[in-house]
């Protein structure tokens, strides 16, 4: 395995639209090391989500370089697992072959696939719901069989385009939990888009804090916290310190006043 | 107890659709009968019943005809129909040529152009085919083009990311969430089919419930031209309620269905 799992060198994304270009993303440079957990976090807008998507290969960088496993991505990379915001369970497969499609696209073995499949449902609490349709699950059911399919063929990398936004503050609770112990067990390179600040100190290795116009890296932040986090390590004083540090950051760039501090509980 | 009142429920509703049925023949009866309107004019569903029930073999003969002109036309618009679709929602070319094509053709009233098929075709079923073809074809292209653009971008984000090809992205992704769509232009399909059928007899025919229609019409005989509308009408319902029931089996996981079957 090469040194670094995603690599970012002065990436830049601009679109042009009808009046002046929007610059989306400028001077992005990075490292993520394999098997670490990194998220990238900001306000809306800040291109935290079309910096994902170019890792993804889903859309083109306009300047730089992004390399992932020593490669450089003009495609989806085939070693790649993706869990956008909305779930994207197609309604009519049943949640098993849901998590199967990406073994039927890429034609890989099945009964393999089916073992893995088996376990990651174990893994994820949803073992009798095999046959069960989409529309029969809660969101948060909905989002752990999202993130099954994304886990099937044992992906070295995970992106997340903020799984959990659409959750409600328990359910993502329970899914920050389960999505560590997953994460603990397969050692793969998560790279997990956030606004939520607990939510990124919660998860990470590393914190990526961008800032919008243009979308930037303005600092990166190691969380050294042991591993496994129980939740109640949300309550200790590094990790406030952290949150404290990273909410300064924003409202440094007068991103957050007054009664928008409320946005990230 | 949920289960007791949905039944009641249900049972309540099957009362109330056979009251207002019968309800309109009472009162259509018994208003001939009271105001002795001209028989030519209109006769009294019982008249309409025992003349079908003279020679009903006759009337189903003519039936069949009509319907399986209407069939054919369906069948031959359903697969012609979806196989455009997916040609115009995959080549450009396609799509300026083909579609443009079917937009200007569909703003011709294609009734206009029965005698037209009658020339080309002759009196027989052929025409009826081409024409009740014709005048389904739209409803099925329109709908299916709808619903193999209608797809959630972000699935075709996540076919893109695990690797899928077109086709697989086609096959999958596409033509599953066409299904229900494709499903609501085959139900206004089969009875613009229908038309189709009835408006080539019209023109041109020796048999069929639109020649019956015709040649009563010619002698005054009402009561077979209410025969053969009541036969229309009950086939048609009959032919609807088929492409429901074809949908319920194709696709059980789509929110309109969803539980009927369970219920």
């Amino acid at each position: 395995m090469t040194a670094t799992a995603v690599a970012l060198r002065d990436v830049a994304k601009t679109y042009a639209g009808k009046g002046a270009p929007f610059q989306a993303l400028a001077n992005v440079s990075l490292d993520i090391a394999p098997g670490s957990f990194v998220s990238l976090l900001g306000p809306s807008g800040c291109g935290k989500s079309t910096l994902l998507r170019c890792i993804a290969g889903l859309d083109h960088p306009t300047g730089g370089a992004i390399e992932v496993d020593g490669g450089p991505v003009n495609a989806p990379p085939p070693g790649m697992g993706i869990v956008f915001q909305r779930d994207v369970l197609l309604d009519w497969l049943t949640v098993i072959r849901n998590i199967l499609l990406p073994a039927e696209i890429r034609r890989s073995d099945i009964d393999v696939a089916k073992r893995r499949a088996a376990e990651l449902l174990n893994l994820i609490g949803l073992e009798g719901f095999e046959h069960r349709h989409p529309w029969e699950l809660s969101g948060g059911m909905r989002q752990r069989v999202a993130i099954c399919r994304a886990l099937l063929l044992d992906p070295s990398l995970l992106l997340m385009d903020e799984p959990f936004g659409a959750l409600d503050a328990m359910t993502r609770d329970e899914l920050n939990l389960e999505l560590q112990r997953l994460w603990l067990q397969t050692g793969q390179t998560v790279v997990f888009v956030t606004h939520s600040i607990p939510e990124a100190v919660f998860l990470s290795d590393r914190i990526v804090v961008m800032s919008r116009s243009p979308g930037r890296v303005v600092e990166v932040i190691d969380i050294d916290l042991p591993r496994p986090r129980p939740l109640s390590v949300r309550e200790s004083p590094v990790f406030g310190a952290h949150v404290a540090h990273i909410r300064g950051i924003f409202e440094g760039f007068g991103m957050l006043r007054g009664r928008h501090n409320r946005d990230d509980e | 107890m949920g289960g007791i009142i949905a039944m009641t429920n249900e049972w309540m509703h099957r009362l109330r659709v056979w009251g207002v049925l019968i309800g309109f023949f009472a009162l259509w009866q018994f208003g001939v009968m009271a105001f002795h309107p001209p028989a030519y004019l209109l006769p009294t569903p019982s008249a309409i019943v025992t003349e079908f029930l003279d020679d009903p073999l006759w009337y189903l003969n003519h039936s069949m005809i009509t319907v399986g002109a209407t069939l054919a036309g369906f069948a031959f618009a359903l697969v012609i129909g979806a196989l455009a679709a997916v040609g115009i929602v995959f080549s450009r070319l396609l799509e300026s040529t083909l579609f443009t094509l079917l937009v200007t053709l569909n703003s011709v009233p294609k009734i206009a152009l029965a005698p037209l098929f009658i020339i080309w075709m002759g009196t027989g079923a052929a025409s009826k085919i081409a024409i009740s073809f014709l005048i389904a074809l739209f409803a099925i292209v329109v709908d299916a083009v709808l619903g193999l653009r209608s797809v959630d971008p972000d699935a075709v984000d996540l076919f893109a990311a695990m690797g899928g090809t077109r086709l697989q992205t086609l096959w999958r992704l596409r033509m599953p969430n066409a299904l229900p769509y494709l499903f609501s232009g085959m139900k206004v399909a089969i009875s613009l089919a229908l038309v189709g059928a009835i408006a080539g007899e019209f023109v041109a025919s020796e048999q069929g419930l639109g020649h019956v229609i015709l040649q009563a019409e010619g002698s005054f005989e009402t009561t077979r031209v209410f025969v053969a509308i009541v036969l229309l009408g009950l086939f048609g319902t009959l032919l609807f309620y088929a492409v429901e029931w074809a949908e319920q089996l194709a696709c059980p996981w789509h929110v309109s269905i969803r539980g009927k079957g369970r219920a």
